[in-house]
């Protein structure tokens, strides 16, 4: 291991913010970009789950 | 007669939604393994550079966007091409799902290259071949996002679509060659298939190990988009109300 303590590791020999800055923005898109995806699932998923209840009560009206 | 699986089975949106249904998970669980080794060897194996310092770390990250920026625009075209021609759902379904992951891809590789381009270059950004060229991926990418969501009817989206990501085609081998066709400020190739890596071999572990973690990322994020594009436009099919089932009555 070539770090002597966490401060030297996130000060990445005084290039911090240019490592953490590019590192941080990946890691947020590619946590953010599941989400939203599952979302955009979840959504499509609840309006045909609508769209049968829908027509099960048209059905069933009298 | 027996049957065998066809290899056009898949193409079916409702045999696809199951399979990439199952693959997902197991793909976000490879990508994450992946990451998680890939960083430790970048970051706590992997030695110092002798020229840029702690600097050069970026790699791992921007190395790998890159090249899915340049891979799945390839891929974009590629799908959308085959559902033009052969008028496969299908097929424009998965080019759709994949641009806005090939969009991010490329803004990821601008960004985390202008941070690394500050402390080694001195600057954020230069007007360099390498560079404009995959700035000009990124409008690419933008604009068939913006075409396709401007035209209403599914089809014919697709369809202009397709021709907008198959012009653009073009530009991704200017950008793979533009560091060997021009004199960029940007570096050469980091591997090349014919000469033997300049790299620490720790390094080069690290790396291939994010991009094999980039790459099942990005099957699984786009496999996950393209259920939920099959799901929008097949809602009206039979099909889809055998799998769309409340959560309170499937079974256990």
């Amino acid at each position: 291991m070539s770090w002597n303590g966490v401060g030297e590791f996130f000060a990445m020999g005084g290039y911090g913010l240019y490592v953490w800055g590019s590192f941080a923005v990946v890691a947020v898109w590619m946590l953010a970009e599941p989400w939203m995806v599952w979302h955009k699932h979840r959504l499509a998923f609840n309006n045909i789950l609508q769209d049968q209840e829908q027509g099960l009560s048209d059905e069933t009206a009298p | 007669m027996k049957t065998r699986p066809r290899f056009f089975t898949f193409a079916a949106p409702s045999r696809f939604y199951r399979l990439a249904g199952l693959l997902v998970p197991w793909l976000y669980g490879v990508a994450a393994i992946f990451a998680v080794a890939g960083l430790y060897i970048g970051l706590f194996v992997a030695p110092t550079d002798a020229t840029q310092g702690e600097a050069y770390r970026i790699i791992f990250v921007h190395v790998p966007a890159a090249w899915m920026s340049m891979l799945l625009y390839m891929a974009m075209a590629g799908w959308a091409a085959v559902g033009w021609a052969f008028n496969a759902r299908l097929a424009s379904m998965l080019a759709r799902a994949i641009a806005p992951t090939g969009a991010a891809f490329t803004f990821l590789a601008l960004w985390t290259g202008a941070f690394w381009g500050k402390p080694t270059w001195g600057t954020w950004w230069v007007w360099d071949a390498r560079l404009t060229s995959e700035l000009i991926l990124l409008f690419l990418y933008l604009g068939y996002l913006a075409l396709v969501e401007a035209i209403d009817d599914t089809r014919r989206a697709d369809q202009a679509g397709a021709l907008l990501a198959v012009i653009g085609a073009v530009n991704v081998p200017i950008i793979y060659f533009s560091v060997r066709w021009w004199n960029t400020l940007h570096q050469g190739a980091t591997i090349s298939m014919t000469a033997a890596p300049k790299m620490a071999n720790t390094m080069l572990t690290s790396m291939l190990l994010m991009t094999i973690s980039f790459w099942a990322y990005a099957f699984a994020v786009t496999f996950a988009r393209t259920r939920a594009i099959v799901l929008e436009r097949e809602r009206q099919a039979e099909w889809v109300h055998g799998v769309v089932v409340p959560l309170e009555s499937r079974k256990p």
